[in-house]
């Protein structure tokens, strides 16, 4: 089963290579992974998206809290949560083509945040399954280039993880 | 105060109550050697390998319960390391090793006796630092001490550029204990589930101990034993457990796993609480783990949560320190009521008795061969047991597991998560450098001390009268016994009759050398060898087809042993 993993490391050089050394070395799945310094800088918060039964899981957890520059990991799949993934899609969009590819940006309610006389940047961001229907409809038209964040997390209500918030 | 890197590592080393510091110089650690040169309170061993000198400072480590200390150079230096991170790291051994690099503007630049030491040291060290900034170096150090020795212990590696240890910066002592918000261990352990765990060995009619390294290393063997004598229950322990509970009560039941005796693999597969203390249930323990331990209820005490559940689904999981959670068990079953509830084990030893008049481990010393079980019961018998004893990795090491007992902990260094050939010597060294005075022995074979051979001259150097026994089959012996019973006798690159003439290579390095292949001649060349102030390699020509058993074949169940 997919799970969404919410995990607060110490900012600092290698940190990034410790959490997914850790998965290729014992050999579990990473399925998506976004990482961004977060409060002050001297955390960064990391979303991770993995699958395996609950006992892998189970480890993988344990594993990630054991590396010395973790402070906090959070299985946010069973908890109500929020999540989102932005997208950038470069089409091949000439004449009769541009208005389409608008008006399904539109429907998506994205943007277009590049064009030129022959193609279009659409920016998405949403649900990972909406970015997949939206890709879904742009393929056809000629999609040129495609780049996706991964998943971000963070779950619902007061609950917080323990960063350092800039004062 | 103003101080330079290089003075720092050394105020620093002061400062954690390290002694011996095991290291080799090079040029990315001059300044540190410079340091190490003018101050007269650390001593400073010598190695001629930086393997060897690795495996030293966790031998030293393993007897005293210190941390082990080693400093060596940028690139090939600290490659070398790598096999010593490795070994101490699959048996947690607490070690803190200073790597040297190249100045910090060089670092990626395919400088001179360059690597990525922080890179090809992750998966090998429980943590490891690069330090850039001299600022931090006082800091990052004292980290690397704690974290090697509090919780799971473990090697720390710290890397520190040349330009570093001249860079100078303000200093002052350690301000109290260490503090890193990410890392806190858990010590004290639920107090509700070690209730639990009380209350079902309180009622277990089949109760089992299982004992791993974890107990050597949290100093719990007192505890334990206390223990388990109030219990009356028989124990078992692994490899890395052996001294911690001591081997002539009669309620030890031997070692377990592949090569454990007959009564304590059956045992596991009849009992119905295995009580499993600091040990792990590697797969050189469990054999086919769907049968393992089949009736038992499993109550599991570590200090390491991911070492819970990841091999076997436990019922009580106890996560904490060993002594401070043993000694908590203990106050709960003050209360005599408890006592007067604990069940009559006497049905349980009556099958045990039964299983161990198999007699697994007795074999025949006959006139004409020497038989390698029969060297390490006379060293057993001439050295009264009291020996600091270590290994290197084969049928060797299983028959010394076997068949030298051990009392008392922190007495055996051996290599058991990652089977290190070439451990034993240089583990030897750190060991005697720890205790002068006490007799160490190495066991080993003819191809393990190959693989550090060179450390002859460190133990010359420093005249260390550790006792070289080796049982010389000419063969990988326990590649050629797989070989035999897996392979058809097919003994593909097993045999290594070509070796050095050990007693003239003994002398070659200034020690004493000896060589018998005759049972006759045993006990007195022992006596001769312990007799002896110095170094003494013994060359035992023992038999060259013995195996070790029992033996549990790969992947199969524990009861599915085969006996002699």
């Amino acid at each position: 089963m997919k799970h969404v993993l919410s995990v607060l490391v110490e900012n600092e050089a290698g940190v990034l290579t410790r959490v997914s050394g850790l998965f290729s070395a014992r050999g579990f799945n990473i399925e998506s992974l976004t990482v961004a310094p977060v409060g002050d800088g001297e955390t960064s918060r990391i979303t991770l998206v993995t699958t395996g039964e609950d006992n892998i899981i189970e480890q993988i957890i344990k594993q990630l809290h054991k590396l010395v520059p973790v402070i906090q990991v959070h299985d946010l799949t069973d908890r109500s949560h929020v999540e989102r993934e932005l997208m950038m899609v470069k089409v091949d969009a000439e004449r009769e083509v541009r208005a389409e590819v608008l008006r399904i940006a539109d429907i998506f309610r994205s943007r277009v945040v590049d064009a030129t006389p022959n193609t279009f940047v659409v920016e998405v961001t949403g649900s990972s399954d909406k970015l997949d229907a939206c890709l879904n409809l742009l393929t056809p038209l000629g999609v040129v280039e495609v780049v996706r964040t991964g998943k971000v997390a963070m779950a619902r209500g007061p609950k917080r993880m323990k960063e350092v918030l800039p004062a | 105060m103003r101080l330079t890197g290089a003075e720092i590592i050394v105020q620093c080393l002061l400062e954690q109550g390290v002694k011996t510091v095991f290291g080799y110089p090079g040029g990315a650690v001059l300044n540190i050697y410079d340091e190490i040169y003018k101050c007269k309170d650390l001593q400073h061993v010598l190695g001629r390998h930086e393997q060897g000198l690795l495996h030293a400072a966790d031998g030293y480590a393993r007897v005293t319960g210190e941390v082990g200390v080693a400093l060596v150079t940028s690139g090939p230096g600290a490659t070398n390391a790598v096999t010593g991170l490795a070994t101490a790291y699959m048996d947690s051994i607490p070690m803190v090793c200073i790597t040297g690099q190249v100045p910090v503007a060089l670092i990626g630049n395919d400088a001179f006796q360059e690597a990525d030491t922080v890179g090809i040291t992750r998966s090998c060290t429980k943590h490891n630092y690069l330090v850039k900034d001299v600022k931090d170096l006082a800091r990052v150090l004292r980290e690397a001490f704690y974290i090697a020795r509090t919780g799971r212990p473990g090697p720390v590696l710290v890397d520190i550029p040349k330009d570093i240890t001249i860079a100078a910066t303000e200093y002052s002592p350690a301000k109290g204990e260490v503090s890193i918000r990410s890392y806190k261990p858990s010590i004290s352990g639920h107090t509700g589930q070690i209730r639990k765990a009380a209350g079902l060995m309180a009622k277990a009619k089949r109760p089992l101990f299982y004992t791993g390294g974890g107990v050597i290393l949290s100093n719990a063997a007192e505890e334990l034993t206390q223990l388990v004598r109030k219990l009356g229950a028989p124990i078992t322990n692994t490899l890395m457990g052996l001294g911690g509970f001591p081997c002539t009560d009669k309620q030890f039941v031997g070692m377990l796993g592949m090569h454990g005796t007959y009564e304590a693999n059956m045992a596991v597969s009849r009992c119905d609480l295995l009580v499993a203390i600091g040990a792990r249930f590697d797969d050189r323990v469990t054999g086919k783990i769907s049968q393992f331990a089949p009736e038992a209820k499993i109550i599991h005490l570590d200090v390491d949560p991911t070492s819970i559940s990841k091999n076997v689904e436990v019922d009580v999981p106890i996560v904490g320190d060993i002594k401070t959670v043993l000694g908590k068990m203990l106050a709960m079953m003050e209360d005599g009521k408890y006592q007067s509830e604990l069940p009559d084990l006497g049905d349980w030893w009556a099958e045990i008795e039964q299983w161990r008049r198999k007699e697994c481990l007795k074999f025949t010393q006959g006139d004409e061969v020497i038989e390698a079980q029969y060297v390490i019961q006379k060293l057993y018998e001439l050295t009264k047991g009291n020996a600091i004893v270590a290994t290197d990795v084969g049928q060797h090491q299983m028959w010394a597991a076997q068949f030298y007992g051990f009392e008392k902990p922190r007495r055996w260094l051996t290599s058991g998560g990652l089977g290190t050939m070439g451990y034993g010597l240089p583990a030897a060294i750190g060991a005697q450098m720890a205790f002068p005075h006490e007799t160490v022995v190495l066991i080993t074979g003819e191809s393990s001390i190959q693989m550090n051979i060179q450390e002859l001259a460190t133990l010359k150097q420093y005249n260390l009268p550790v006792k070289i026994a080796i049982l010389n089959n000419s063969f990988l012996g326990m590649v050629r016994q797989w070989q035999e019973l897996f392979y058809e006798r097919r003994y593909s690159e097993s045999d290594m009759t070509v070796h050095p003439d050990f007693v003239q290579l003994a002398q070659a390095y200034g020690a004493t050398g000896m060589m018998t292949a005759r049972p006759a001649e045993v006990s007195g060349i022992i006596e001769k060898a312990l007799a002896i102030d110095g170094p003494v390699l013994m060359d035992f020509r023992v038999n060259r087809e013995a195996n070790v058993y029992p033996m549990v074949p790969a992947g199969a169940a524990l009861n599915e042993m085969i006996l002699l």
